[in-house]
This record gives structure tokens, C-alpha cells and sequence, in this order.
């Protein structure tokens, strides 16, 4: 059973394979220069000892604030590069776990974060550095006046949920068993992003996303907040690989996000604080 | 064919205002231009004849409608016929290479027409079997198109044409696609179902010798005009083109040469002064033919063949003997030659020509 | 005598012809063979490795789960109805392209092969553009008629065939281009009307083009993902079709994506091997 799990999961990580090629070109120059022994502080002190790539496996809404980490990183490290692929947490989960060549895994759950340390890929303990929570996306004005979870159940009111087996999905459901209320969406979406998107569309009444999202999203839809939106509060860890090339900045860059200013970014972006 | 005893008339559409085809086909396709003037009455056959490329299959398009007319004007019957389409016309077309409706049976195609004219399955049918058991081909009605002859396609296809009691039957290049042996037999069955059609049909060949077994009526085209019409006999005496004179007022064959002979497809082999080798054509004038009526002793020419009269036409005191037998050959000879020899269809002839008179050409 | 010997030689003749038959294969030249072969693994490994490893134990469990068969259902009757909505509009547009001439037919059909190129995810967010409660037409379709297409069964079926026609288009032009044109002109001038010349002659005549068109607008429209799943969304019952469910079952429970890819292939397998005794080989 779970060797075919492992096999078939190698089929879908082809796509990986660019970055991979990035990690492996820079480890050996990295790797010599690397000093064991340093902290792992994010501090400029430390700055000109990195270099080479870090391949960061970040889940899809961490992308606006981790990109702008990535462009700090590389500033205060010169001769740095921070490589992302962003994407769902559990799809990269697969892909680690599969041999995919990555230094850091930021996942958006802790359940998918255990794929990896259930299979022994993490090295250390994961530490979550951010939460999110979940927030109603209206249309811009918010015209069907919601105000709370209990208003989505609304006969004619077209909403979308995640599906159960993405994360905001299961915060979703979280939520609303949470409250006992049931809840028929008119479509369970493969992520997050597709949730929204049908609501910025105007397809969807409203969709049950993270506060993040809802952020990034800008002008285009409204958020609601709700109170249920507690009990389902996500989690997101990250780790260092046991498998990193470049160990030395992978830290450094775990550093940078678990710091305040790394905090103050995301914070930006609609993210809790641990 | 006409034959002695009904010598062709000549009669005009005009004559018979409002019956039968009086057209005036312009057709400009680029370079090319098209203008004909074609006229005929009902039970007319006409043959438009012509090299390849001289306009006769446009002329065939613009009249069955498949090629729009830019000019001059149709009439069929009295009716216009310019503007109408192609499946309102009272037009039926035999295509060169028959397109006969593949998944079709025989039948079913000669059913078509009356069909789409609003027949009932079962009426269309029963007309069908009618056509098909007229051409003989009762039999082969439930066979689809690739399992018949060259021979039997063809006449289903004009069984499928004549179906739709069409006023004017176009056919392209009926004979083209068969092979020599065939097509003497389809050229006899085909003179005899125009003959007993009432309304007008035009026929289109570049081979003169269908027109002059199949048409009453020649109107040879040349460069997208019509350099010469009239009865077959008259433009054959009378040529105003070379290209009439080489084709229409000469006997012609096909044939593969051998030296100083040419095999010819037909049958026997004819002596020539040229020599050849490989396919080839052999012509020679109708008047340089001699008749007898018993095997000639001791003549000189080395072609010699015996025939059976055919057909007798009379021009002035002139007769053009139509035969047929071991070589099919028109010849001439004068009234006064003819009553000596006793000549009558079915008649048994001599027939031979000098080498000297004959002319072989490649192919 | 002479008889006797005729039979002999007819007698060895026949063994002959079917050897001649056989040696056929070794007779592929080489740089013809050796791509041939690793193309056709190619091909047929990711299956294989489907198979090899699947859970074979579990399968019992995933085959009788209602969701699979509602999926499998709903993905059988919306390729179906994708393909019918493809022969119903793309053959007469295949007609058009390739019997008529009007200006700028060269980019309609370059048009027309668009969904092909285009990845079928912008092709859903596409349509939802188009034809969504907000779209360009779809808002119409909305206040109109009270139709809206996404997150609705016809959404997939619209989905489908956006992405399906295409191939059924192509297939169906290319072989009326290849059908002699003249057919249809021997109809008209028996009576038949431009209409009635498709229909009782042009139609039968490309049939087995328009049957092998048919076929590949069903198998793609029956793997169709993106499209479907950004204009019609995932709902079980409704809009989850086999590869929506497939794709999801892969996020937590890859043996149950393997399970439901396995269904999936089989019945494909078994309706296009039936389709193929049925059609391709009548019509040949």
C-alpha cells in the first residue's frame, strides 16, 4: 500500500524537475562554503557566509508575502537566490516525499506537514510560524448582505466551499459542524484560489476562503469575518528538509520568516501570528 | 444516327419558338471565356465537340446549373432557366465517371431523383426497377455501384439521370471511362436510349466518333467558341477548322504501332507507310475506302477488312456508308457506286484501303 | 491429369500467400521498427505501472462505492451528450470549412482549432467569461431565460464539448476534403436540394470520418479536467465527473485516485474496442 502510494506520487513530481536542476547546479558551491556551526540567524552579520540556492516548497497562499521575503532574502544575502514553487500543500507534500530536491516545506496545514515528518523528510521539529483564518468572500458591497456563517445557508445563494480534501476545505467543514449548520455549496473547488476566482467571477454568491486570500484578492470580492472561524483556525508549519542542499540558507531563510520583520510582511497579508 | 430514309432536317429551336433548348452560354473564368450559342429541339441529340481544354464540360456546368452563368441567357421549353439552381432545373447529367452514389444500390440511386422530385420510397422504388429492368439491368438492381462493370455503371447512370424526366440529359464523356470492347457495345445501347428520349440531350465528347454515332447535330467548340455546326456528315465533308478536318472527316483509330503497322484496339492491324512503335493513332479519309461485295482478288491494298453496312446517309450524290465488322470505317462512294454494289444495312462488304492513304501519328 | 496438377498448384499456392502475409512484420524497415516499438512503450508503460501498482485489494471497496459510480455515471452521460452537442454543431461547421468559400476562412479555421492549444483551464475560466452569470452572453442567458450554465450538469456538458469539438471538427473536415465534392453536385442535379444532398449522400459518404471524429470528441471529452472543473465546478452527482474525482482523490488518498483512474480506463477501453467492431470495421 504505502509503496505504491510512494511510487505513484513520483509520476506526478516531473514537474519539479526545473527546480531540482537549479538546487543541484548551486549545492556544490555551497556546501564548501557552507560553516556548520552558525546561527541560524537571519542577522546581516551572517549574510556573506550564504550563498548558492534555497528551494523553498511553499504553499500557494503564502505566495505574495513569501515572494517578498525571497526578494529581502536575496538582498541581504548577496549571491543568494531563494527558489520557490508554490502550489497545493499537500501536492508538495507528495512531491517531497516522493525525492524532490527542496530545503524548506511551508505547508498550509499541519496535517500535511505530517506526510513529511511521517515519512522522516523533515529535519527538527516543523514550527508553525503563521496562522490563518477562515474569512466569507462576498462580491464587492457585499449585495446579499452576509454577515455570518449561518447566512451562507440561505436558499438561492450560490456558494463555493473547498473541497474536503484541500485544507481550507476541512477548516471549512470544521467550522460549520462547529456551529451545526449544513451547508450545500454549489461547488466543492479544487483550491482555495478557484474558490475565490468564482466569486471575482460574480459566478459564486460568496466563498468560504482564508482571510489571506481575501486580502490578495484586493477590491475584487469583500470579506466577512465570522466568529466560528476560530474553531478552525490553520496552522501553517514549516521545516527544514533532511534532504536540503543548502542547509545553511534554508535556515537562514526559516529565520528571516519566523522573525518580526518576516512577521510584519505576512501580518501584511492577513496572516495571524503563531 | 440518321439514316436514308430520314435525312436530317436541320430544324432550329427557333423554328418552334418556346420548345426545346435555345441557349447562349457566357462563362468567363479568368483568361478564359466561354460563349456558345446552342440550340435544339426536343428529341435532338447534340454534340458538343472539342479538344480538351475548349470549354465543352464549363459549357455542360453552366447548363446543368453547377457553374454560374455570367452572360447570355438559357431557356429550356420557353422557361428561364439562368437563375434557377441546379436542383430545379429539369436537367439530368450522366457524369463522365457516372458518381454514382457509392453506398447506394443501383437502385437506390436511380430512386434518388424521384425521391428528392417527392415520390414515395415505395413509388421512387418501383420507377427505379422500371429504369433499371429498361437498361437490362433488372438483375443487378440490390448491387451497390462497385460491384458493377464499367459498362452496367454507366447505364445506370443514365438510368439515374433519365429517372428524374429531365427536359434536357446532359452527358459528359459518356464513353470515356470504358475500356475499347465495351464501349462499342455501351455506344450501340446508348444511340438507342437517345434515340427513344423525347426531350433534348447534348453530349459532350472530344472523340468525334461518339458524337457521329451518338448526335444528330455537331457543334464543335474550339478556344471557348463554336467554330462549326451542323449534321455530322456536313462538317465532316465540310471542315472549316484542321482540327474538324483531322478529327471529323477522317476515319481514326487508336492503336499501338508496330513498324508499319498500328494494332489497333479494335481488332485488326492496319498497314501504314510510317513507322512507329508504341500507342498511336491511324487516320485516313473516308473517301479513300473501296468497297466490294465479294473479296477482291487481286488488289493491291493491304488493308482489307470485311465489314457489314451499318447505315447509309446520303449527301447530294454523295453516300457515306456507315460499317461495321471487323473494322468499324465510314467510306465513301458516290449514289451510282452504291446502287451498283447493292448496298442496304446488314449488307456484306469488302472494304479496303491503301497504305499509302492512310496517315499514322503517336498518340 | 492436367487437372489433378491445376489442384496441386492451387493447393500450393494458398500456404504461400499467407506466409508471404506473415513475413510482413520483419519486413518493417528498422529506423521505422525501433521508434515504432519505444514509441508504443511509451505509451503503454504509465499504464502498465497503473496496473502494477495498483491496490488491487482495496479495488473491491472503491468499485462499490456510490460516489465512483455516480462519478462514473455522470462522466459516461456528459461525454455522451458533449459528443452529440459536437456532431450537432461541428459537423455542419466542418461542412462550411471545407465546402464553402468565404473571406477569412483560413483564420476561422485556425480559430476553430483554438480550444486545442489553449490549456483547458483558461478554456473554463474562458467560458465562465463567456457564458457565466456574469459572462458576455451568459448574463442574458441569466435574466432572460433564467438559464445559468455553471455549477450545472449542462456546465460540463458545455465544457466538454468546447474542448471536444475541435477534434471532431478537424476530423470531419479533413475528410470531406478529402470526399469528392461532385457527389453533391451529381445530388443537386437529380433534384436534390443543397440540405437534402449532405444529408442523403455527403452524410453517408464521410461517415466513417465523422464515426472516428465522434470517438476521439468522446475520449477527450470524457478525460476532460480543467475546463470542467473551472466553468462547472465539483459537485458530487452534478458536475464531479470521474477525472474531477480522480484529481481530488489523489490530495488525501492516491490508492482511491488509482482505483477510480482504473474504472476509468476500462470502461473507455471497452467502449472504444466496441465502438471500433461496430464502426470502423462496417464502414472499411
Amino acid at each position: 500500500m504505502t509503496r505504491s502510494v510512494r511510487r505513484t506520487r513520483t509520476l506526478q513530481v516531473a514537474g519539479a524537475g526545473a527546480a531540482a536542476l537549479l538546487a543541484l547546479s548551486a549545492c556544490s558551491s555551497s556546501d564548501d562554503s557552507s560553516d556548520g556551526s552558525s546561527s541560524p540567524s537571519a542577522g546581516a552579520s551572517g549574510a556573506s557566509k550564504l550563498s548558492g540556492t534555497v528551494t523553498v516548497f511553499a504553499a500557494a497562499s503564502l505566495k505574495e508575502s513569501f515572494t517578498t521575503l525571497g526578494k529581502e532574502f536575496e538582498q541581504q544575502h548577496p549571491g543568494t537566490k531563494v527558489s520557490f514553487n508554490f502550489g497545493g500543500s499537500d501536492t508538495l507534500a507528495a512531491s517531497i516525499t516522493s525525492g524532490a530536491p527542496a530545503d524548506v516545506f511551508a505547508a498550509a496545514s499541519t496535517k500535511t506537514m505530517k506526510i513529511v515528518t511521517d515519512k522522516g523528510d523533515a529535519a527538527g521539529t516543523p514550527a508553525t510560524f503563521v496562522r490563518n483564518q477562515l474569512e466569507i468572500a462576498t462580491l464587492p458591497g457585499n449585495p446579499d448582505k452576509i454577515s455570518s456563517l449561518k447566512d451562507l445557508t440561505k436558499s438561492g445563494l450560490k456558494v463555493v466551499l473547498c473541497d474536503k480534501t484541500v485544507p481550507c476545505g476541512a477548516a471549512a467543514q470544521k467550522a460549520l459542524d462547529a456551529s451545526g449548520l449544513k451547508l450545500t455549496p454549489v461547488s466543492y473547488e479544487q483550491d482555495v484560489k478557484s474558490a475565490l476566482t468564482k466569486v471575482e467571477l460574480k459566478e459564486a454568491d460568496a466563498a468560504v476562503v482564508y482571510k489571506t486570500d481575501v486580502h490578495a484578492a484586493g477590491d475584487k470580492v469583500e470579506g466577512v469575518e465570522f466568529p466560528e472561524s476560530a474553531k478552525a483556525v490553520n496552522d501553517y508549519p514549516i521545516a527544514l528538509l533532511k534532504d536540503a542542499h543548502n542547509a545553511e540558507a534554508a535556515k537562514a531563510f526559516i529565520a528571516l520568516v519566523q522573525s518580526a520583520e518576516g512577521q510584519k510582511v505576512l501580518n501584511q497579508a492577513g496572516f495571524l501570528k503563531p | 444516327m440518321t439514316h436514308i430514309d430520314e435525312t436530317p432536317t436541320g430544324v432550329r429551336a427557333e423554328d418552334v419558338p418556346g420548345d426545346g433548348l435555345d441557349a447562349r452560354l457566357v462563362v468567363a473564368r479568368g483568361a478564359f471565356r466561354l460563349d456558345v450559342a446552342l440550340t435544339a429541339r426536343p428529341g435532338e441529340v447534340v454534340a458538343l465537340l472539342g479538344p480538351n481544354g475548349a470549354g465543352k464540360t464549363t459549357a455542360l456546368r453552366a447548363l446543368a446549373g453547377l457553374s454560374p452563368l455570367t452572360g447570355g441567357h438559357l431557356r429550356l421549353d420557353g422557361a428561364e432557366l439562368d437563375r434557377t439552381p441546379p436542383e430545379a432545373r429539369p436537367v439530368g447529367v450522366v457524369f463522365q465517371d457516372y458518381l454514382l452514389f457509392p453506398h447506394l444500390s443501383a437502385l437506390d440511386n436511380v430512386a434518388f431523383g424521384p425521391r428528392c422530385q417527392g415520390a414515395t420510397k415505395a413509388e421512387a422504388r418501383a420507377q427505379a426497377a422500371e429504369w433499371l429492368a429498361r437498361m437490362g439491368l433488372a438483375d443487378h438492381a440490390g448491387a451497390k455501384p462497385r460491384r458493377l462493370s464499367g459498362g452496367q455503371a454507366q447505364r445506370v447512370a443514365l438510368a439515374r439521370a433519365l429517372a428524374t424526366r429531365p427536359r434536357l440529359l446532359l452527358l459528359d464523356e459518356p464513353l470515356a471511362a470504358l475500356d475499347a470492347r465495351t464501349r462499342l457495345e455501351v455506344r450501340a445501347q446508348l444511340r438507342r436510349h437517345l434515340a427513344e428520349f423525347e426531350a433534348v440531350a447534348v453530349l459532350v465528347t472530344h472523340d468525334p466518333l461518339d458524337a457521329m454515332v451518338l448526335a444528330d447535330r455537331l457543334v464543335v467548340v474550339e478556344h471557348g467558341r463554336v467554330v462549326q455546326e451542323g449534321a455530322p456528315a456536313d462538317i465532316a465533308r465540310r471542315p472549316r477548322t484542321d482540327y474538324i478536318a483531322q478529327l471529323v472527316g477522317l476515319n481514326l483509330y487508336r492503336g499501338q504501332a508496330e513498324g508499319h503497322r498500328v494494332r489497333l484496339e479494335a481488332g485488326p492491324a492496319v498497314a501504314t507507310t510510317e513507322e512507329l512503335s508504341g500507342p498511336a493513332f491511324v487516320a485516313f479519309p473516308p473517301s479513300a475506302v473501296t468497297l466490294y461485295r465479294d473479296r477482291p482478288a487481286g488488289s493491291s491494298a493491304r488493308n482489307l477488312w470485311r465489314c457489314e453496312v451499318a447505315g447509309l446517309e446520303t449527301h447530294g450524290d454523295q453516300i457515306r456508308a456507315d460499317l461495321t465488322g471487323e473494322l468499324a470505317l465510314a467510306a465513301d462512294l458516290t449514289t451510282v457506286a452504291a446502287a451498283e454494289l447493292d448496298l442496304h444495312p446488314g449488307a456484306e462488304v469488302w472494304a479496303t484501303v491503301k497504305a499509302t492513304q492512310t496517315h499514322a501519328y503517336p498518340a | 491429369m492436367k487437372t489433378v496438377a491445376r489442384a496441386d498448384e492451387a493447393g500450393a499456392v494458398t500456404p504461400q500467400r499467407g506466409s508471404r502475409r506473415r513475413r510482413a512484420v520483419p519486413g518493417v524497415p528498422l529506423p521505422l521498427l525501433v521508434p515504432a516499438l519505444v514509441g508504443l512503450a511509451f505509451l503503454l508503460l504509465p499504464l502498465l505501472a497503473l496496473l502494477i501498482r495498483a491496490p488491487w485489494r482495496d479495488l473491491p471497496d472503491q468499485l462499490t462505492s456510490t460516489a465512483v459510480w455516480q462519478a462514473l455515471q455522470l462522466s459516461l452521460v456528459s461525454a455522451t451528450a458533449a459528443t452529440a452537442v459536437s456532431l450537432v454543431l461541428g459537423v455542419p461547421l466542418a461542412w462550411l470549412l471545407a465546402r464553402t468559400d468565404f473571406p477569412g476562412r483560413g483564420v476561422v479555421r485556425a480559430l476553430v482549432t483554438l480550444p486545442l492549444v489553449l490549456p483547458p483551464v483558461v478554456g473554463g475560466v474562458a467560458l465562465l467569461l463567456a457564458l457565466g452569470r456574469n459572462g458576455v452572453v451568459g448574463q442574458w442567458l441569466d435574466s432572460w431565460f433564467g438559464i445559468t450554465l455553471p455549477f450545472t450538469t449542462a456546465g460540463v456538458v458545455v465544457a466538454e464539448a468546447f474542448v471536444a469539438m475541435p477534434f471532431l471538427v478537424i476530423s470531419v473536415e479533413g475528410t470531406l476534403r478529402a470526399a469528392d465534392p461532385r457527389y453533391e453536385e451529381a445530388a443537386t442535379t437529380l433534384g436534390a436540394s443543397r440540405f437534402t444532398a449532405f444529408r442523403r449522400v455527403t452524410l453517408p459518404l464521410i461517415a466513417p470520418g465523422i464515426a472516428a471524429g465522434a470517438v476521439l470528441a468522446w475520449a477527450r471529452a470524457l478525460g476532460e479536467f480543467g475546463a470542467t472543473i473551472t466553468f462547472a465546478g465539483n459537485f458530487p452527482g452534478r458536475t464531479q465527473t470521474m477525472p474531477l474525482a480522480v484529481y481530488l482523490a489523489l490530495q488525501d488518498d492516491p490508492a482511491a485516485a488509482i482505483a477510480l483512474s482504473l474504472v476509468l480506463l476500462a470502461v473507455s477501453i471497452a467502449v472504444l474496442a466496441g465502438l471500433r467492431d461496430r464502426w470502423m470495421t462496417a464502414s472499411s
